[in-house]
């Protein structure tokens, strides 16, 4: 399968690549690491008639401590997310979570920008930081703002980031001795999820995101809401599907989904509580 | 638009549309058909190389992108004749049976040691889970790996 043909521009810094997209508009693609837009070009799913390599941007790859959260710049591939001291002891979900994507081989080339640009609602990390309540820098024409991950996806594999726009930074809170769990359901080693689970629990408070129980990631509001007014784990799990339209595919149907959803979430609480 | 790139250690070039694969620029313009294609979504694993030492999915690679990348396909690894340690073990474990996944297991496996130099089973396993085997032969594949990390085989 090959890709409908476009042209190629390759920028040097995020400025070059929104003065790029500045200049062309709607039918720009930004890629990174090529593995959320490639397999889609390839599928002629998406023809975008310019495609913007920012892969080869040299200062946007980094994980760095800010204080009070952990700033990873939006090219850092996944790997090195796995692999990052600093995350595995300060947010160790995240770390985890990277590890659950793809295979090595897709982690040495897929960037945590590009998955959470990427918006699927199948994909690991975006449910990860919904959970964590992490946010995302948005770099456009006039400056940056920074985006919560709650106001992050807005439809099936859309964003807040707007077109003219380009996610710079991932920025995830510390949460060190926080308990956590992530269950990702599959059938075949490497597929996406069928249904997924981030669940962060902090000092009382709780995160609780889903994977595939609907157009975007999705926090699990009714789980979260319920924790919140002293539910325990078993009724509060029991609202998982609440609110949600999962997808109906080989994989299973939407029933299916709700009801695994009301278990990976008791596992995940219980887990993220033990 | 032009490709210069390094492969097996040697300076290539050759001039591709951006929509261009990094698997068909090596296997149609530099003749290397040591990469297989197998699934072309980048699940199975077959076409694995090496950019910059590290296993990646060239089906899910333009060619452009590694522009200037330093690439090893299975070409390059066995040197004077002499088989690279992890295509030795191949050879003694029995690990490949059709022989079509074998390039980028190999690859993917020297990635994997590059990473992890003495990995349990279980590393390997996890480590080769982007490589799929459909003659099934996945144990003389582990084994392989593990003799040539110098562990239990």
């Amino acid at each position: 399968m090959i890709p409908a043909a476009f042209d190629y521009v390759e920028v040097d810094s995020a400025e070059a690549a929104i003065a790029a997209l500045g200049q062309h508009g709607d039918e720009a693609k930004l890629m990174a690491g090529g593995h959320s837009l490639l397999p889609l070009m390839k599928f002629r799913l998406a023809s975008p008639s310019v495609v913007i390599d920012i892969g080869r941007i040299a200062d946007l790859s980094y994980i760095n401590d800010a204080g009070d959260h952990v700033a990873i710049g939006a090219l850092t591939k996944h790997r090195a997310v796995e692999t990052n001291e600093l995350l595995k002891s300060q947010v160790p979900m995240l770390a985890h979570v990277a590890s659950q994507v793809g295979d090595p081989s897709v982690r040495h080339r897929g960037t945590i920008g590009g998955s959470i640009a990427h918006g699927d609602p199948a994909s690991d990390l975006p449910a990860a930081l919904l959970a964590l309540g992490g946010s995302v820098v948005a770099k456009g024409p006039n400056g940056d703002r920074v985006i919560p991950a709650a106001d992050l996806f807005t439809g099936f594999l859309e964003t807040a980031v707007a077109s003219d726009e380009m996610l710079t930074e991932i920025r995830v809170p510390k949460a060190a001795g926080a308990g956590w769990s992530y269950q990702k359901f599959n059938r075949r080693a490497q597929d996406w999820a069928s249904v997924g689970v981030a669940a962060v629990r902090n000092n009382g408070a709780s995160g609780v995101a889903l994977v595939n129980m609907g157009p975007t990631p999705v926090v699990a509001t009714a789980v979260q809401d319920a924790l919140a007014s002293g539910a325990d784990v078993e009724a509060a799990a029991a609202l998982a599907a609440d609110g949600m339209s999962p997808p109906d595919d080989l994989n299973g149907d939407p029933a299916y989904r709700a009801h695994l959803a009301q278990v990976l979430v008791k596992r995940a609480l219980t887990e993220a509580a033990a | 638009m032009q490709v210069e790139v390094t492969v097996n250690g040697q300076a290539k070039s050759a001039d591709v549309e951006p929509r261009t694969l990094l698997v068909h620029f090596l296997r149609d313009e530099l003749g290397l058909t040591g990469t297989n294609v197998g699934c072309d979504t980048s699940s199975c694993g077959a076409c694995t190389v090496h950019i910059g030492g590290e296993s990646v999915k060239s089906c899910t690679v333009l060619a452009v992108q590694a522009r200037g990348e330093d690439i090893t396909t299975i070409e390059g690894m066995a040197s004077d004749g002499v088989l690279h340690p992890m295509q030795q073990a191949f050879m003694e474990c029995h690990g490949l049976q059709c022989g079509y996944c074998t390039p980028g297991m190999v690859m993917a496996a020297t990635s994997l040691l590059s990473e992890n130099p003495s990995p349990t089973e279980a590393d390997v396993r996890e480590g080769l889970e982007g490589n799929l085997c459909r003659c099934t032969g996945y144990h003389n594949i582990v084994k392989a790996v593990l003799q040539a990390s110098g562990g239990q085989s």
